[in-house]
């Protein structure tokens, strides 16, 4: 009963099969082999598995493979070019926004869509935009610091004119792709 | 050259989290991978009358069902490791899967592995159980009283110890008291909640006899021991991984049945099998924490002496023992009944109650967070009895800081301390005449605000081993480390803790830097495969750092030494004459002669040229057993608003002051402190596993159990002092859990701090809504001053709602 599906994963279209009743974030795990999407809960309250979907944080638990089919998703493997880093994951790293790091790549992956509508968020703003995503670990402070400054890397970015939440390759939608910084730069 | 210890550098564990490179144990992926799933008791305690799985065996890509009834004689029971002494512990047996009874709602029954996840799941769905229903009750209280259901034949009363710690004559104390304070405290049931869940991966090599285990653990060894126990191989036959580990706070310490089920069925069936539980398996079955119903009472002079503290205490044990059960409510919990005060007499009784509820073990703080929870309430009460400042209350009764070593009328003696400071430093981050002076004005406007304090310390760094053997823990507190010197120069450092967040790859990567003069990129830490060290026994109780952080120090150090030799030797001069700067050796007095640490690690994994006497290669392993317990402490102060009309609480600040020794890297300390204050907080507001009177649990999803989300959090103020403590190489403490050994009371301070003027003298956490417009409400008709919450609160769909989401 399975049936086939094309789904476009990180900007390259991927046939797999699944059956109807599977999740996203199964396929992505299960037969993409993108295991950064985790799985916390079973009623869609963690946030841990959010992807972007057309350049939307949504929550990969609750859709059906079948239902994304040709819309673009990117997962926290291709939030960046490979060896590169988002705004956001540096700034995560930059100000120690992660201890386990489970619930990490669903948080920046929420960050990264609600910096795109409010690029000057306030603390309360980014605390109630990330209502959704939990973590258990870093009582959030420092993720909040980490969403302020990456917001701050990212809006002198785009007046620079370096492209941060501007399409990068042929996608039209609002795209996550960063100006990239080279990874392991410091400590 | 600058020393790394006391820096904030970046995570070196990070770069893989933040782009989803890591590997967690449900990330991992064997050729001919088979898919395990349990099926659970949906009763709290019920005779299982017949079990039907042979539609399940039949079923699509089903391999094969395994019931209570096939595997009994095959593998030993899930053991207890904490033999808590001279208590009449009993321990009944834990059945990996049950076989006559099922004694909590998520108990298992059968197993099913498959092809694929949802073809085990499918099969699950096709088995039959017939349940004789019997009474169920999570309540430890209750679980002693007469005609109580009985859970186990052989433990009557369902009394499954009775431990008492006593010091001084505190009955005697009490006898003659000029003041009295008494209240009802219960502390509920809450679930750790790790954001990863537990899941395992077991694979079998049947040419060598050799099982591999990858399993979310927070101390490897230690679950290689008890698997090897529950699968009856011998230890050296079973290699533990634990990879990437997504959160613990204790809830991966403990042996499971899902672990050694998994390695049966990879043994039995001679393919790979992997299970991973889901969040209601999680809530319903991984150990929950807290439990206690407690009477406690604390006597004193009218002018603020203490003189005695008296508790009763019904700790519930859940259904079984869990590994470390048994020590958390009378070890980790008693023994620290005086907290940071000179209290001279105790005496504390504690009855640990089988109950129908998943099992209770190690949650964050351990029974020290109860400990200082019951301390600090009673504290307040006394000071507002007498009528005394609350924090001139804490200081009259203070340890001097001259008086250290301090040894309690419990026996433990406390490494170092001034508490005074770490008040005197909060007191600077809060204006509290103002605060009380706004207080009395938005009084007026019929605003409640309110400000709670404590004054904690907590036992951790767990050692030494001595102790730990005395006191029935079925294990040793030491740790160990290897620091491995490759011929290019890098290092590597294997160790015995297995850090799940607490950034360990990074702190210990710079105590081992500032050996070398080396940059931390050059060294790389590793931790949670049992084939890498001989011995380590896991990261909790706050005891990575004071325990095996020592351990990396000292293998490091015995490392340099032989490097020092041998660059002795090199440069033809005596090692006396070398001196050690910027990252080299050179020889007194001629500064051009001089070799780097990387020159020395060449030449001695060459071994062209060794001194006589010296062998090559450089390594160094330590175990480190430290001769005492480290004793942080500190002072937190909140203040709160609390709506009379809702009883909505929100809180304004947090100020919390923590002494945990000298810091290795401020940031990832910091971090530590947050996570713990909100985890506190969170019980404090909003967590309990509630369970109706069957043993149904209610909150056994996300949807009903409320952990904290960022906005319901404010700005956390953070401060530190340093006390180094005298018992290991580091000076450290430790701080895993210093947040939410004081969290909790601090809040439930404020907010009864805020409503004092009802006569309200406690509310029972967590302060719901419900729970503190249900004290107002009672205090407004009856005049009635303890406001317990739970009996009425906890009603069924109420109590659902009473979680807020
Ligand atoms: S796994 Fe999707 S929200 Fe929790
Ligand atoms: S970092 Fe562990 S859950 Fe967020």
């Amino acid at each position: 009963m399975k049936r086939s599906v094309i789904l476009n994963v990180n900007r390259i279209a991927r046939t797999v099969e699944v059956e109807p009743r599977s999740l996203l974030v199964h396929v992505l795990r299960d037969d993409l082999n993108l295991t950064g999407t985790h799985i916390g809960c079973d009623t869609s309250q963690c946030g841990a598995c959010t992807v972007l979907i057309d350049g939307q944080a949504v929550k990969s638990c609750t859709q059906l493979a079948v239902q994304v089919e040709g819309m673009d998703i990117t997962t926290i493997e291709g939030l960046a070019p490979s060896g590169a880093l988002h705004p956001m994951q540096n700034a995560f790293w930059e100000k120690h926004g992660l201890q386990c790091g489970f619930c990490t790549p669903g948080m920046i992956m929420t960050a990264v869509d609600f910096l795109g509508s409010n690029p000057d968020p306030t603390d309360d703003e980014i605390r109630h935009a990330i209502e959704g995503n939990y973590c258990r670990c870093t009582g959030y402070q420092n993720i909040v610091l980490a969403i302020r400054t990456a917001a701050e890397v990212m809006r002198a970015q785009s007046a620079a004119g370096q492209p941060t939440s501007e399409p990068a390759g042929e996608s039209t939608q609002r795209s996550p792709l960063p100006a990239a910084e080279p990874a392991g730069a410091g400590v | 050259m600058t020393t790394l210890f006391g820096s904030g550098i970046k995570r070196r564990e990070d770069p893989r989290l933040i782009t989803g490179t890591a590997t967690y144990t449900d990330d991992i992926k064997l050729p001919g991978l088979t898919y395990a799933a349990i099926l659970r008791s949906p009763y709290a305690h019920a005779r299982i009358t017949r079990v039907d799985v042979s539609a399940a065996r039949a079923a699509p890509g089903v391999i094969a069902v395994y019931t209570g009834a096939d595997i009994k004689d095959k593998v030993a029971p899930v053991p207890c490791a904490w033999n808590v002494p001279n208590c009449d512990l009993k321990i009944p047996a834990h059945p990996l899967l049950a076989h006559d009874k099922v004694r909590y709602v998520g108990d298992g029954v059968a197993l099913v592995i498959a092809e694929t996840r949802a073809q085990a799941r499918d099969a699950i769905d096709l088995m039959d159980v017939d349940y004789d229903v019997l009474e169920g009750n999570v309540d430890p209280e209750k679980m002693t009283r007469a005609g109580a259901p009985q859970l186990h034949d052989d433990v009557p009363n369902n009394l499954a110890f009775t431990w008492v710690v006593a010091g001084g004559d505190a009955n005697k104390a009490f006898d003659g008291a000029e003041v009295t304070v008494k209240e009802r405290i219960v502390q509920q049931r809450v679930i750790p909640t790790a954001m990863e869940c537990r899941a395992a991966v077991a694979s079998y090599n049947k040419a060598m006899g050799q099982l591999t285990l990858w399993v979310t653990s927070q101390n490897p060894h230690i679950h290689r021991f008890l698997c090897s126990v529950m699968l009856q191989i011998p230890e050296h036959k079973i290699r533990v991984i634990s990879p990437e580990v997504g959160g613990g706070f204790g809830s991966k310490i403990p042996a499971y049945p899902d672990e050694a089920l998994v390695s049966f069925a990879a043994m039995d069936l001679g393919r790979p099998v992997k299970w991973a539980e889901d969040r209601s398996e999680n809530f319903k079955t991984t150990i929950h924490g807290r439990d206690h119903i407690e009477y406690v009472e604390l006597c004193g002079t009218k002018d603020g002496q203490i003189t005695g503290l008296r508790t009763t205490v019904y700790a519930g044990m859940g259904a079984y023992a869990s590994t470390a059960g048994p020590g958390i409510p009378t070890i980790l919990h008693g023994l620290i009944y005086p907290g940071p005060y000179t209290i001279p007499n105790v005496l504390g009784t504690i009855r640990g109650v089988y109950t129908a509820g998943a099992p209770i073990d190690a949650y964050r703080g351990a029974g020290r967070p109860e400990a200082s929870y019951l301390l600090e309430r009673l504290m307040d009460v006394y000071a507002r009895k007498i009528g005394m400042d609350p924090f001139e209350l804490r200081r009259k009764n203070f340890i001097a800081k001259d008086k250290f070593p301090y040894t309690t009328c419990t026996g433990l003696t406390y490494d170092s301390g001034d508490y005074n400071i770490a008040m005197d430093k909060a007191l600077t981050m809060i204006d509290v005449p103002a605060f009380r002076q706004e207080q009395a004005e938005a009084k007026k406007q019929g605003r409640r605000l309110g400000l709670g304090m404590v004054s904690y310390i907590e036992i951790c760094g767990l050692g030494p081993s001595q102790v730990a053997g005395a006191v029935g823990f079925g294990g040793g507190l030491y740790d160990s480390a290897i620091v491995r010197v490759y011929p290019t120069g890098v290092v590597r450092v294997y160790i015995g803790a297995k850090p799940h967040g607490q950034g360990e790859e990074t702190t210990f990567a710079q105590i081992v830097a500032d050996e070398f003069g080396y940059p931390v990129e050059n060294i790389e830490v590793l931790s949670g495969d049992t084939d890498n060290t001989a011995q380590g026994w896991g990261t909790y109780g706050s005891r990575s750092t004071a325990v095996c952080g020592s351990a990396v120090k000292i293998a490091a150090q015995r490392v340099k030494e032989k490097a020092k030799k041998i660059a002795a030797h090199l440069m033809e001069a005596n090692e006396a004459d070398l001196e050690w700067n910027d990252g080299k050796y050179s020889v007194r007095g001629s500064p051009d002669q001089a070799k780097t640490f990387a020159e020395v690690a060449l030449m001695a994994n060459l071994a062209w040229n060794m001194p006589a006497g010296v062998e090559p290669g450089l390594e160094a392993t330590a175990f480190f057993d430290p001769s005492n317990f480290v004793y942080p402490f500190g002072t937190h102060i909140c203040t709160v608003e609390v709506d009379e009309a809702t009883g909505l609480v929100t809180v304004l600040r947090y100020i919390a002051v923590d002494d945990c020794g000298p810091l290795i890297n401020p940031m990832i300390v910091e971090g530590q402190v947050h996570g713990g204050i909100v985890q506190g907080l969170g019980e404090a507001l909003w967590e309990i596993a509630v369970y109706d009177e069957s043993g149904q649990l209610l909150t056994g999803s996300m949807m009903d159990y409320a952990i904290p989300k960022a906005s319901q959090i404010p700005h956390l103020e953070t401060a530190h002092t340093h006390t180094p403590s005298p018992v290991n190489p580091l000076g450290i403490k430790g701080v895993g859990e210093a947040g939410t050994i004081s969290s909790a009371a601090c809040l439930v301070n404020a907010v009864v701090d805020a409503l004092s003027d009802y006569g309200i003298t406690h509310i029972d956490k967590p302060l719901t809504p419900s729970r503190v417009w249900a004290a107002i409400q009672s205090a407004r008709q009856h005049g009635n001053g303890s406001a317990n919450g739970n009996g009425a609160a906890i009603g069924t769909n109420g109590a659902v709602k009473e979680n807020g989401r």
